[in-house]
């Protein structure tokens, strides 16, 4: 990683190639030359390379920002190319970052990538983004949200913002300086139990398209210093409806970091504040079931090689059975139809209740217990790790 | 009547609505409502019979905050929407 000092877009030339290059913009009198050097002396940091930083990467790197900086600790897994157009199949396996890279000096060789292989931390944050004249947050969790907002209103730079979620999409242009922050629209995050589990998850893989391609038209305007950002504005999208639709943001007086008075004035804990893990939910979700009584998939392969009496309880989705179901009699139950078919469940047999990763199910073996079931365990690592462990006939989701 | 708009996350709470019709003569009373038809809803929105502080919700274009709160007078008319917290990105939840 190497970083430029802030050149005056005066300064900068524009080659031959580059002229060509970018003939599309020079010949718009918004942009013209000056514009287009000012692209090219600007600076940006992506936060994530994933479903938002993937078009934000690609058309920031195309209009020719000169220095585009990357933060991300991933590899690519073949579940991210449903939406992550950044990265190919023949990334998989490969840091996300190096794949970025790759793809971005490919669609334009006249820029500078940065990279920072690492999660965003209050460490390392302000360290990080520093350098940078414009932030764009295209993180998906909400303690690295809460981070790169206050990391962007105590440094004083623009946060380009954009969330996604099924078919819906937000986004905005926090900037403390001229209006609100992200806190002052959620003060807090939801608490860990109310964020939803992967039965209410899952996203349309052009909704971050539509999403990120917002964020990086705000990061050019920003730049090119032309029309009306969504500062003090947040957009919501619906993908379903095909329908955009805004609503005024103010900024708070009591904010406690861009308000009046205000009380944070360093960056904090953010998985403390948060109550949950900045990188990996299913983390979060082992340490949920860790809580429970838990069984392996092995030790319930054996059970049912020995013949023994117990019910097998999914407590997935209906249309998470079409994806991939055991080759065993189970009882089929979506988690939220438990309690009224309690009914169908014996309190003196065994039941060993599984989901997708196991999060769900340690929340049902959590239920029945206080429902006074006894012998009921959790399938550590759900139909996913059976698939990888007992079956490899079975597709993993 | 008053409708409510629901957002994605929420609405495995509603039967799967997008909008749920209300009744009440303020903010308030609309969202008491709202989670009296769905019970399930009620701690997503509330937190010891206070309004969560991270749910927002907007008449229009307006945040209520900036408006009477929960105390915001609403008539048949209104269209009140709930504007969810979300963090995807990737959505990899549990």
């Amino acid at each position: 990683m190497s970083v430029r000092e802030h050149v005056a877009p005066e300064a900068i030339e524009l080659s031959h190639e580059e002229i060509k290059r970018y003939s599309r913009h020079l010949i718009m009198p918004e942009v013209g030359m000056k514009g287009q050097r000012k692209l090219k002396a600007a600076s940006v940091l992506l936060v994530g390379t994933g479903g938002l930083g993937s078009p934000l990467g690609m058309y920031l790197a195309a209009a020719g920002v000169g220095r585009i900086g990357l933060v991300d600790y991933d590899v690519v897994d073949e579940s991210n190319l449903q939406r992550q157009i950044i990265h190919g199949t023949r990334d998989v396996g490969r840091p996300k970052l190096e794949s970025a890279k790759e793809r971005m000096l490919d669609i334009n060789p006249h820029i500078q990538i940065d990279t920072y292989e690492t999660l965003l931390t209050s460490e390392n944050a302000l360290e990080i983004l520093e350098p940078y004249d414009v932030i764009v947050d295209g993180t998906d969790n909400f303690p690295t949200r809460y981070l790169v907002n206050d990391a962007c209103v105590l440094l004083g730079k623009p946060n380009v913002y954009g969330s996604i979620f099924r078919f819906e999409g937000q986004a905005s242009v926090f900037d403390a300086s001229q209006g609100p922050c992200y806190r002052c629209l959620f003060p807090e995050p939801p608490p860990p139990g109310l964020v939803p589990s992967c039965a209410e998850g899952g996203v349309l893989g052009v909704l971050p398209g539509t999403i990120g391609a917002i964020q990086a038209t705000e990061t050019i305007k920003i730049i090119l210093g032309i029309g009306e950002t969504l500062v003090g504005r947040l957009l919501l999208y619906d993908a379903l409806k095909m329908s955009f639709s805004f609503v005024k943001l103010r900024k708070n007086p009591e904010c406690p970091v861009c308000g009046e008075h205000p009380t944070l004035t360093e960056l904090i804990d953010y998985e403390q504040f948060c109550g949950m893990p900045a990188h990996d939910q299913t983390a979060f979700a082992s340490e949920a079931e860790e809580l429970v009584p838990t069984i392996s998939v092995e030790e319930v392969k054996a059970k049912l090689e020995a013949g023994e009496d117990f019910i097998l309880l999914d407590v997935r989705e209906p249309h998470e059975w079409e994806i991939v179901d055991l080759d065993v009699a189970t009882h089929h139950i979506p988690k939220g139809q438990v309690l009224e078919h309690l009914g169908e469940l014996d309190t003196a047999r065994e039941i060993i209740v599984y989901c997708k990763m196991g999060g769900r199910s340690a929340d049902v073996v959590r239920l029945l217990r206080e429902h006074g079931y006894t012998r009921v365990k959790n399938m550590a690592g759900g139909i996913n790790e059976w698939a990888a462990r007992i079956d490899p006939r079975l597709p993993i989701y | 009547m008053a409708q409510i708009r629901i957002p994605t996350p929420l609405r495995p709470y509603v039967d799967g609505n997008e909008h749920v019709t209300v009744t009440g003569e303020t903010v308030g009373e609309a969202l008491k409502d709202l989670v009296h038809q769905y019970p399930e809803l009620e701690p997503h929105l509330f937190n010891n019979g206070q309004l969560r502080s991270f749910v927002n919700v907007f008449i229009g274009e307006e945040d209520i905050r900036y408006l009477d709160g929960v105390e915001t007078a609403i008539d048949e008319d209104t269209q009140l929407v709930i504007i969810p917290s979300i963090a995807g990105g990737s959505t990899d939840t549990y």
